[in-house]
């Protein structure tokens, strides 16, 4: 299985090497340590597009395999792999990795060696958790980057950061250290954690026993991603460790880490606990349909410009955790499409809302108001960022909702129907929210003589209006190299295997059982939508 | 063959010292190489005696590199110092090889009275006194039990040879009785709930280097002990499993949540060192179980006691060491508030702390986290759900206090006084124990191959 070379463990341990480098500089040179940071960062994401060619669109499986024996007793492998699904999200990760090095350029003026080097750790564990193969080293990446991330928050965050940055951890590991357990069940039901060899298994039909036991470990699993994304009655640890973390901080949470839990579900959780699964969809999608009202309704009403965009998370994931759960090839597809556009979109929101506080210090909507006066081209950044984010058709956040609604339909009219209100309120809450700050007299004096952006911010916001621009244009870039990754899922998913399997079903992955009607219709309503 | 290399080295100098507890650590290995019962089989030198003499052989050795400075600045006597530790790990040597229980007795006893005396080595501080008249009254009375357990299981077998026992009847009221008195007095050394309360008090009393050979030698020592009689035994029943079970629970239980209000940095970590005697009691839990279906089973479960007690040693003295270190003259300064900004002052004292106390916490990367793996593994291997998911949540409770030191330490500024503060010197001998348990941490976290291979031999009880 080794071929295409060791990219994928360079992409790994490539921001380690430079986080070693930036910890034996001298402290007090800012510029420098930042200047390395960024070539570090940068470096990382044009590796990452590496991964471009080595992922060719309709080959199923994972490619450009490693794998090395790690640990004898039990058998742990170094194992790592990619699919579309994860290629993405690792591009998602380097690239909003250097955006947030550029975005705490100037506002972290204090330790900044150590905060840099935080950001590639955070940086590491994330890639680790989208490129592990085998559960033992997910688990362990998973872990990995807990700590970074409890310390940008704990220490370069805003007043109440130490109650955040321990509630977001104690969360965690909450949820993690269950999946733990959860991951040695796993192994001593199958005998391996390696994640090809367990689903190879399961297509030949292994099974869990009992469907109690099945369903335990499919909580076990599914407790520790719903807390990470997260869905609703588990989400209060996100306003507080949004609100009081650094731009860079929230840029990365909500980039990044909350697509953790969306992409363990896809990538744990359905496959490996098909029957659980579907047992258990009806419930998921309901949390995700309050979790998508409620975030809304919580950010019609918040004062707080950030907390208003932490909750707007909360919906947007409810969005994808409904699209996942909708077990249909388009909603999963477009559940990928919006874990990737709300990383974009969400993170271009928290920078703006950053470079606002850099300027004013505070997060209250009433402290701000017709701001657009001052700041013309920050406020139509802001706006284009806020349009995308609300679904605006040509731009990024469109793409993803409207597959998740279209293919949820399909499947339950309802659910769509309830989900759908959701786009609704969110075009309310940040249309209503960007008027009162940028429309309107200055209503606050100090306000009318701030300056518009820097071309450094400009530089960052261009960025991310030019990739929304082309995730919501050329939105079949995508959706062509993840499609064959989300349909291995359907039908490692599909509900007939699991406890009245007969004939073991071989070769899972590359030979769907014959393409069925309801498939051919799938790839015509794709083709109508021009997403091939 | 080899009993007990550490008693000659009583000379009174540091490096004497260093060199009798090296010897020591080697002569374990001459041991093996020659391994088989010795003095008519009250001994057994085997892959497994021989792993606890290197831990406290290398645990005796950080101790003596660590003690130093700390002794100079204390202003104590250094040779007796090092007499009693020598002693006292010359006692768990026995202890961890005994094959027979009343030479475990004098195991015990040697390294209990060292103990003791050590506990109260800085006469002039009335905290120190206390916890040596604490721990000595209490460790007398476990003492008591664990010979009146002896009687009693001999009274029920006839023999005091563990081997001999193999074949007894496990369900005699007696033997399950002696055992129980047994199990009592080890109990109180590896200080399992409900025989715990001394521990912070001592521990907190105690010169911080004691402490940290506490928290690290005679726990590691009593285990083995522990191990051994509850492996070669019949004692895999029911009734020990709900023992281990219940003492398991208890133990987590009282030491998480006891430490969860701790202000005092020796508490908070001798309140965490009771915690860890419960998550290793889980591993016991599950030796009980899977002995009694099959004995191939119960090899990765001893082979979790024994890497915890390992990666445990590691870290406790490492971070008793920084502790000691930073107390300063007459140990003042050991609350949370003196560590606040410690990361400013001192960056890789804090750096290193943090690590010890992310592997206390079980997080990868560190030895901590593969220890606690193997003891998951083998309560789910068990099928002891239950006792898994309670660990879970213990370890929960402990990564609140593990991270409220770090937060003490990153997160707030110090106090004006604090700030004012120059940088605790660190001397060689004590970087020495740092390097050394901080590679070990974080070597036996990304590869814990080797010891985990040897613990896993199929020989490793001699038999």
């Amino acid at each position: 299985m080794l071929h295409g070379g060791h990219l994928l463990s360079v992409l790994i341990f490539f921001p380690v090497a430079g986080s070693l480098a930036l910890l034996l500089l001298r402290g007090d040179d800012h510029k420098f340590i930042r200047i390395i940071a960024m070539i570090v960062s940068t470096a990382e994401f044009l590796f990452s597009l590496l991964m471009l060619p080595g992922v060719p669109i309709g080959a199923a499986g994972y490619q450009l395999e490693e794998n090395v024996k790690w640990i004898t007793a039990p058998p742990i492998n170094y194992h790592v792999g990619v699919d579309g699904i994860s290629m993405f999200l690792v591009l998602l990760t380097t690239f909003l990795t250097p955006i947030s090095v550029l975005a705490s350029w100037n506002s972290i003026q204090r330790r900044v060696k150590e905060f840099f080097v935080m950001l590639l750790l955070l940086e590491v564990g994330v890639v680790g958790v989208f490129l592990s193969l085998d559960l033992f080293l997910f688990f362990v990446f998973w872990e990995v980057m807990l700590i970074p991330m409890a310390l940008l928050i704990g220490i370069w965050g805003h007043e109440r950061r130490v109650y955040a940055a321990v509630k977001f951890v104690l969360y965690t590991m909450t949820g993690s250290i269950l999946m733990l357990v959860g991951i040695i069940w796993l192994y001593n039901a199958t005998g391996t954690f390696d994640l090809p060899v367990i689903q190879q298994a399961m297509a030949n039909g292994l099974l869990y026993g009992a469907p109690r036991t099945e369903m335990l470990l499919f909580l076990a699993f599914f407790l520790a991603f719903a807390i990470k994304v997260p869905l609703f009655p588990l989400h209060t640890w996100l306003p507080d460790a949004h609100v009081e973390a650094p731009t860079a901080g929230s840029v990365m949470l909500a980039g990044v880490l909350l697509k953790l839990g969306t992409y363990g579900m896809i990538r744990f959780c359905l496959p490996l606990f098909p029957e659980a699964s579907h047992r258990a969809a009806g419930w998921v999608a309901l949390l995700a349909i309050i979790g998508i009202i409620y975030g809304a309704l919580v950010s019609m009403v918040q004062p707080n410009l950030k907390k208003l965009v932490a909750y707007s998370s909360v919906s947007h994931l409810g969005f994808v955790v409904l699209g996942i759960f909708a077990f249909h090839n388009i909603s999963m597809q477009g559940a990928v499409f919006q874990m990737l556009a709300h990383g974009i979109s969400t993170g271009a929101l928290f920078l703006l809302v950053g470079m606002l506080y850099d300027r004013r210090h505070t997060f209250e909507i009433s402290d701000y108001g017709g701001l657009s006066t001052p700041m013309p081209k920050l406020a139509a950044f802001f706006l284009f960022v806020a349009l995308s984010s609300l679904g605006l058709p040509m731009l990024n956040g469109f793409v993803g909702e409207f597959l998740i609604l279209l293919g949820t339909y399909q499947r339950h009219w309802g659910w769509a129907s309830w989900a759908a209100l959701g786009v609704i309120l969110s075009a309310c809450y940040l249309l209503w929210s960007y008027q009162r700050v940028f429309f309107g007299e200055v209503t606050v004096e100090k306000n009318r003589a701030l300056p518009d952006a820097s071309w450094r911010e400009k530089g960052i916001l261009a960025t991310m209006a030019v990739v929304t621009l082309w995730m919501g244009i050329g939105s079949a870039f995508i959706t062509r190299r993840t499609e064959i990754a989300t349909k291995t899922v359907m039908e490692q998913i599909e509900p007939q295997r699991p406890y009245e399997a007969t004939a073991p079903v071989k070769e899972m992955k590359l030979a769907p059982t014959g393409p069925t009607r309801e498939s051919e219709a799938q790839a015509a309503s794709m083709e109508r939508l021009g997403t091939r | 063959m080899l009993l007990q290399p550490f008693v000659r080295s009583r000379q009174f100098f540091t490096a004497l010292a260093l060199i009798g507890s090296l010897a020591g650590t080697l002569a374990a290995i001459f041991a093996l190489m020659n391994s088989g019962p010795g003095f008519y089989g009250l001994i057994q030198s085997d892959s497994f005696s021989f792993f606890f003499r290197i831990l406290v052989g290398t645990v005796a050795f950080l101790v003596v590199l660590a003690a130093g400075p700390y002794l100079d600045r204390e202003r104590l006597p250094i040779a007796e110092f090092y007499a009693l530790l020598l002693f006292a790990t010359a006692g768990m040597g026995v202890l961890a090889s005994a094959q027979e229980l009343l030479t475990a007795f004098i195991g015990l006893e040697m390294s209990s009275i060292s103990s003791y005396i050590l506990a109260g080595y800085r006469r002039d501080a009335l905290k120190s006194s206390e916890s040596a008249m604490k721990y000595f009254l209490l460790g007398s009375f476990a003492t008591a039990f664990f010979l009146y357990g002896i009687a009693l299981v001999y009274g029920a077998t006839g023999t005091t040879l563990l081997d001999q026992m193999a074949s007894a009847d496990t369900t005699s009221t007696l033997l399950k009785l002696g055992l129980a008195m047994i199990l009592i007095g080890l109990g109180f050394k590896v200080a399992a709930a409900p025989f715990q309360v001394w521990t912070p008090d001592v521990y907190e009393g105690a010169p911080t280097p004691v402490t940290a050979l506490f928290s690290a030698g005679p726990k590691a020592a009593a285990f083995a002990l522990l191990l051994r009689i509850f492996a070669t035994v019949p004692a895999a029943t029911q009734f020990w499993f709900w023992a281990f079970w219940v003492l398991a629970v208890l133990t987590m239980f009282a030491g998480n949540l006891g430490a969860l209000v701790q202000t005092n940095v020796k508490r908070l970590l001798a309140y965490s060192s009771i915690a860890h005697a419960g998550y290793i009691l889980v591993a016991f839990a599950a030796v009980t179980t899977m002995s009694s279906e099959s004995n191939s089973g119960a090899g990765p479960a001893y082979a979790a006691v024994l890497f915890y007690l390992l990666s445990y040693a590691l870290v406790k003295l490492g971070a008793f060491t920084i502790v000691s270190q930073l107390g300063g003259a007459g140990e003042k300064s050991l609350s949370l508030d003196d560590y606040a900004g410690l990361s400013q002052r001192q960056p890789f004292v804090a750096a290193m702390l943090s690590v010890y106390l992310l592997s206390l916490l079980g997080l990868p990367v560190t030895a901590g986290f593969f220890g606690k793996f193997y003891i998951f593994k083998a309560a789910v291997n068990s099928h002891l759900l239950w006792l898994a998911v309670l660990m879970a949540i213990n370890s929960v409770i402990g990564a609140y206090y593990y991270l409220r030191v770090i937060v003490v330490m990153y997160m707030r500024e110090p106090s004006a006084e604090g700030a004012a503060l120059n940088p605790v010197p660190f001397p060689v001998g004590v970087n020495l124990v740092l390097l050394i348990t901080f590679a070990g941490t974080i070597l036996f976290g990304v590869y814990p191959n080797p010891v985990i291979n040897f613990i896993l031999r199929a020989d490793l009880l001699g038999h």
